[in-house]
């Protein structure tokens, strides 16, 4: 669609941009600033320039944790994309039976994070929980304190309170094909494998992309999950970079250090949803 | 045709995957209806002395009831604030270019990208400054920030499908732009504008770090009580903790249930068309 040039529109848009020019843009500014300052008692700021910045690229337990969060991400995008297509495509059309599929399958993603941690510790609990109980029954115990048992708790608790998103945007990108293609693929006899790569997969190309974007941005920030149930341990197996940052900030108040991870935080971030926005924004073939 | 379409796509996966979804659910609304001795004593399926005594407490405590009407009351400000912002927003990417629309397009989705966790200090030093600690304004201004640019996607995808000859009829029937917006294009994208409240909600409500951060004593949302109450680890208080969470999940699914049919697109940020 040609969209006409139009400056004033700009008036339009300052409402939304002064709030989260507010919400997030002074913040954001605050914590640049402060990645490149050092604090002392009676609000003495010394510029110490990249010297946090530094300090963290050579600190192995920065990079540990950063490398926690990545391979998190990727093990939590390489479960629920694959799971959330093959449900999506198992869906049944528009129908009572899918209003009612949708309603449940959005309670997990209503939870709130630190619900989420409380609903899965009363699960696993080795005494009381569902999951645990039954577990202790059959001769296996729960045991968080394995760091293997712990990453997998942590998965498993985000591919249940998230897979659903990615089931929904699927669902709809699918919902979206016309029955045309469907009956032109019929006649031509093309197999299951042939309708998903050529018709399905190309029309869900714009929605996984967005799927993918909010997941890597969610799951690479992802804090309320460990911090409740495992508590970033056993040792540090479960410290995640968010965890890392807000012990840092909060706990040892070493927010120059923090706010130096923030912003290399923000800047992968950045530059890895770019990357996507650039695909997602080619004109689709 | 649309007969063999619908059936070669009905399948028991869905089901299985909506069951295991449940599986917690289900525990957690049977530990609310347990008494703690049942708790305590025996795993068992379903409460067999089944007891309202834990919900009880919860309507009977103010600082227990407050702090959903507080979570509530922040929601609802933030939901208000990010669809009259990101209205016109909206209409704008939809119908203009304007110079740096298509980069600003991004920027708007890179607020979300700064965790709250990085921004726990600066918010609550920004808003010391500012006076507005403790106030349900706090929260729902620094929930904007993810809050509105997903409004103003979700929004500019339904606008994008309005002809836009509706426009211009409009203007020959000298409809100024805020009548046109009332009149014409709010009714026109009534399901858009519902779905895009849903997710406003949804984001709002769970995030709870930022709004636990933000807040003292007045205004003190319910995770972080439900922290003190039991710190969070099982034990004494587990038939409590699961009744508080049972209500925090509820609100969201009343609100599902009236935007069900227009979820999956609103869900796509509006991008199916």
């Amino acid at each position: 669609m040609v969209r006409a040039t139009n400056n004033r529109a700009w008036l339009l848009v300052l409402p939304a941009l002064v709030l989260i020019i507010a919400s997030a843009g002074l913040p954001l500014m605050a914590v640049i600033n402060y990645a490149f300052q050092d604090v002392f008692p009676g609000d003495n700021y010394f510029w110490v320039g990249t010297t946090w910045f530094q300090e963290l690229l050579n600190s192995s337990q920065f990079r540990w944790a950063l490398a926690r969060s990545l391979l998190f991400c990727l093990l939590v995008l390489a479960i629920e994309l694959p799971l959330g297509i093959f449900i999506a495509l198992r869906m049944p059309g528009k129908s009572r039976l899918a209003g009612f599929y949708i309603i449940l399958m959005c309670i997990p993603l209503l939870t709130p994070w630190m619900v989420v941690g409380l609903v899965w510790k009363l699960l696993i609990n080795v005494e009381t929980g569902l999951l645990g109980s039954a577990l202790a029954a059959i001769g296996l115990v729960y045991n968080l304190e394995n760091p293997v048992v712990a990453w997998a708790t942590i998965i498993a608790m985000d591919v249940w309170h998230w897979t659903s998103l990615i089931v929904l945007l699927c669902y709809a990108g699918l919902m979206s094909i016309p029955d045309d293609y469907y009956r032109a693929a019929r006649i031509d006899g093309a197999s299951k494998w042939s309708i998903f790569r050529y018709i399905q997969l190309p029309k869900l190309r714009r929605v996984l992309l967005i799927a993918i974007l909010l997941r890597f941005m969610d799951s690479f920030m992802v804090y309320a999950e460990p911090f409740v149930v495992t508590r970033g341990g056993p040792g540090t197996a479960t410290t995640f970079l968010s965890v890392e940052l807000v012990q840092t900030a909060l706990k040892q108040f070493d927010l120059g250090r923090a706010s130096a991870m923030g912003v290399i935080y923000f800047l992968i971030m950045l530059a890895v949803s770019w990357s996507l926005f650039k695909v997602m924004m080619k004109p689709a073939d | 045709m649309r007969q063999m379409h619908k059936k070669s796509r009905q399948s028991i996966v869905p089901a299985i995957y909506v069951f295991l979804l449940m599986v917690p659910i289900y525990w957690l609304i049977n530990m609310s209806f347990k008494t703690q001795y049942e708790i305590g004593s025996q795993v068992t399926l379903w409460p067999h002395n089944p007891t309202l005594f834990n919900y009880a407490i919860i309507f009977s405590d103010p600082s227990w009831y407050l702090a959903y009407m507080h979570a509530a009351i922040y929601v609802l400000m933030n939901v208000a604030m990010s669809i009259t912002v990101a209205l016109p927003a909206a209409y704008a990417f939809s119908r203009y270019r304007f110079m740096g629309s298509r980069h600003m397009f991004f920027w708007f989705l890179a607020s979300r990208m700064t965790p709250p966790a990085v921004m726990l200090v600066p918010f609550v030093q920004v808003f010391s400054e500012l006076q507005l600690i403790d106030t349900h304004f706090a929260v729902a201004l620094a929930h904007c920030m993810f809050t509105v640019p997903i409004a103003v996607w979700i929004l500019e995808g339904f606008i994008s499908s309005v002809p836009r000859e509706i426009d211009e009829m409009a203007r020959v029937d000298g409809y100024s732009l805020p009548r046109f917006f009332f009149r014409i294009l709010i009714p026109q994208i009534a399901p858009g504008i519902g779905v895009t409240a849903f997710f406003c909600f949804m984001f709002s409500w769970i995030e709870l770090l930022l709004a636990n951060a933000l807040t003292t004593i007045n205004t003190k949302p319910i995770g972080p009580i439900m922290g003190r109450a039991g710190g969070l680890v099982g034990g004494v208080h587990e038939g409590l903790l699961s009744a508080a969470s049972v209500l925090t999940i509820l609100p969201g699914v009343l609100m599902i249930f009236f935007v069900r049919n227009h979820i999956a697109r609103g869900l796509s940020l509006g991008q199916v068309k």
